[in-house]
């Protein structure tokens, strides 16, 4: 456990107006178009959105390993190169692998050793859940064990801010259920956390806030609750002549409705709630379909735009 | 002291890596054995060295050039794992990194030296402690190009082209160093080859053949060359913070 020392994490993490733009054959690839986030010291944030949406970009640009083409990165304000130098960020990339012929003791002891208050060797194995591999050889560790020990890696320097780009991906259901307490138990020490994730139930149940990027944009950024009643919604559709949509719109779980000659469109908060009372008041509906709003298609309401160049199915 | 630590690991995961040790350290020595023992008391036609002199000195500068110029393959399989970019974002230095990588170069380069005096020794190949220093003093500084090209090269091409790349190069390096036949005379080659760090790596094991030690021009070139190649290996690793 340390104690936060307050000049050390003073000014949070500040992006500003940052761009990044790719060349490729097709032409550029607007990766990230001009995007805005502060981060307060502490603050446990979600990076949310489908692939391509320009999350790995950005935090590439965060990390120092990209710069941007506009705008600026500061990391408690400094430059992202001095915060990394001063061993006060952590990371586990999207996608990466370990160098081989080392134990996995051996491999977080000699990262462990590159930082000026690094945590205790076996205490991030312990609580990585390393403990019993850590004298196996890492080319011989499984896809999850592989995580487990990039994770490692990236929380035994102890950094003030830990950043997670996509961590969960090789995991299994038990494997995310674990990571995800481990992470939650970091942050709770005062930690600043920012992971990208293209699963809303992931943010929702580990972030305080969640930001959400679509096509290189920010087009949402709130607290998690907010965010999941705004692209967490379903659609019911069904035939029911007659009835005047102000009064659907009073039912039990309806945020609005909608009106298309016969059919009706309701927009859900909670659509299990309004499918009862639908059911229950107007037994005349047919032809009723439920559509869960995938996160992409949420992004695509949200933005109002569907994929308006075909070089940002790039993936950013 | 962090980069003790550092530097400490990156020797044994070189020492452990089987395959890369044992073929690194054979090659040379099967081609000694190969080429120098069968006639290893004779001397060489016109020339008053013996087999068995005259390839220890020939695989002296050509086996720690492979030693050296090798940490580049693991450099590029290290950049396809994405370890690199994990290195990035960690407080390790550019001077710590190339100084880990030197030193496990120089290892496998003192080791190959070792087991090539050793070999020659048995075979009764015996000199003057002073050529012995003199020979691998020279040797240990002209590698240093090298060390500098394997660090270069490694951080410019991917897994699949470091074999080719490195392959070729060397060759071409040794060749137009003068390391399998002498280029003597004052033509194009000649002059060539004096421009190249191989050639003065080569002129370094002819010590122990009575050659001088380099003169002026021969400091100047492994100067340059070491200046112009770390100053490439250090751009190459700055700018390696993409995905490979």
């Amino acid at each position: 456990m340390t104690v936060q020392a307050p000049a050390m994490t003073e000014g949070g993490i500040r992006l500003q107006g940052l761009v990044k733009t790719f060349k490729s054959p097709e032409g550029p690839v607007h990766a990230v178009r001009g995007i805005d986030v502060s981060v307060a010291a502490g603050e446990t944030v979600a990076l949310l959105g489908p692939n391509g949406a320009g999350k790995s970009t950005t935090i590439d640009m965060l990390l120092g390993l990209a710069n941007p083409d506009g705008g600026t990165v500061t990391v408690f304000g400094r430059p992202p190169r001095e915060a990394v130098d001063g061993g006060l960020v952590g990371a586990m990339l999207q996608s990466g692998g370990l160098i081989r012929d080392l134990s996995v003791r051996e491999l977080v002891a000699m990262m462990a050793s590159l930082y000026p208050d690094s945590m205790d060797v076996d205490e991030a194995l312990e609580v990585t859940g390393l403990k019993n591999k850590a004298g196996q050889r890492t080319q011989k560790l499984s896809g999850g064990e592989t995580q487990r020990v990039r994770f490692a890696v990236a929380i035994v320097s102890n950094p003030e801010l830990l950043v997670l780009d996509e961590p969960t991906v090789a995991m299994d259901v038990e494997g995310r259920r674990e990571f995800w307490s481990i992470m939650r138990a970091f942050a709770a020490r005062g930690k600043t956390v920012l992971f990208a994730t293209h699963y809303l139930e992931e943010a929702d149940a580990n972030a305080d806030r969640a930001i959400l990027m679509a096509h290189g944009r920010i087009v949402a950024d709130g607290p998690t609750t907010e965010i999941k009643a705004r692209v967490g919604r379903r659609m019911i559709r069904a035939t029911l002549p007659g009835v005047d949509p102000l009064r659907l719109a009073e039912l039990p779980g309806v945020a609005s409705a909608d009106r298309h000659g016969d059919a009706v469109i309701l927009n859900c908060t909670d659509s299990d709630q309004t499918i009862r009372a639908v059911l229950q008041q107007y037994p005349e509906a047919r032809d009723i379909e439920i559509t869960g709003g995938s996160l992409e298609e949420a992004f695509l309401e949200l933005t109002g735009e569907p994929d308006d160049e075909a070089t940002e199915l790039v993936t950013g | 002291m962090s980069w003790i630590t550092y530097t400490r690991y990156e020797l044994l995961r070189t020492f452990r890596n089987r395959r890369f040790f044992v073929f690194s350290l054979g090659f040379p020595l099967i081609f000694y054995w190969v080429l120098a023992a069968p006639k290893h008391n004779q001397t060489i036609g016109g020339t008053p060295f013996t087999w068995g002199l005259y390839y220890m000195v020939g695989l002296a500068s050509f086996g720690t050039m492979m030693a050296m110029i090798s940490s580049g393959a693991r450099i590029a399989g290290e950049r396809q794992s994405g370890w690199t970019r994990q290195l990035r974002i960690s407080p390790l230095t550019v001077r710590a990194y190339f100084r880990a990588k030197l030193l496990t170069g120089y290892t496998m380069a003192l080791l190959t030296l070792l087991l090539l005096y050793a070999s020659a020794a048995s075979l009764g190949v015996s000199l003057s402690a002073g050529r012995w220093l003199g020979m691998t003093g020279l040797i240990l500084v002209g590698l240093l190009p090298f060390a500098a090209l394997g660090i270069l090269i490694g951080h410019l091409v991917t897994t699949d082209s470091v074999g080719p790349v490195m392959g070729g190069l060397v060759s071409l390096l040794a060749f137009l160093g003068g390391t399998w036949f002498p280029i003597t005379g004052s033509g194009f080659l000649h002059s060539l080859g004096q421009l190249l760090p191989s050639w003065w790596l080569v002129q370094a094991g002819h010590v122990a053949l009575g050659g001088q030690a380099w003169g002026n021009r021969g400091w100047i070139t492994v100067a340059a060359w070491t200046a112009i190649l770390a100053g490439g290996a250090a751009w190459a690793y700055r700018r390696d913070t993409g995905k490979v």
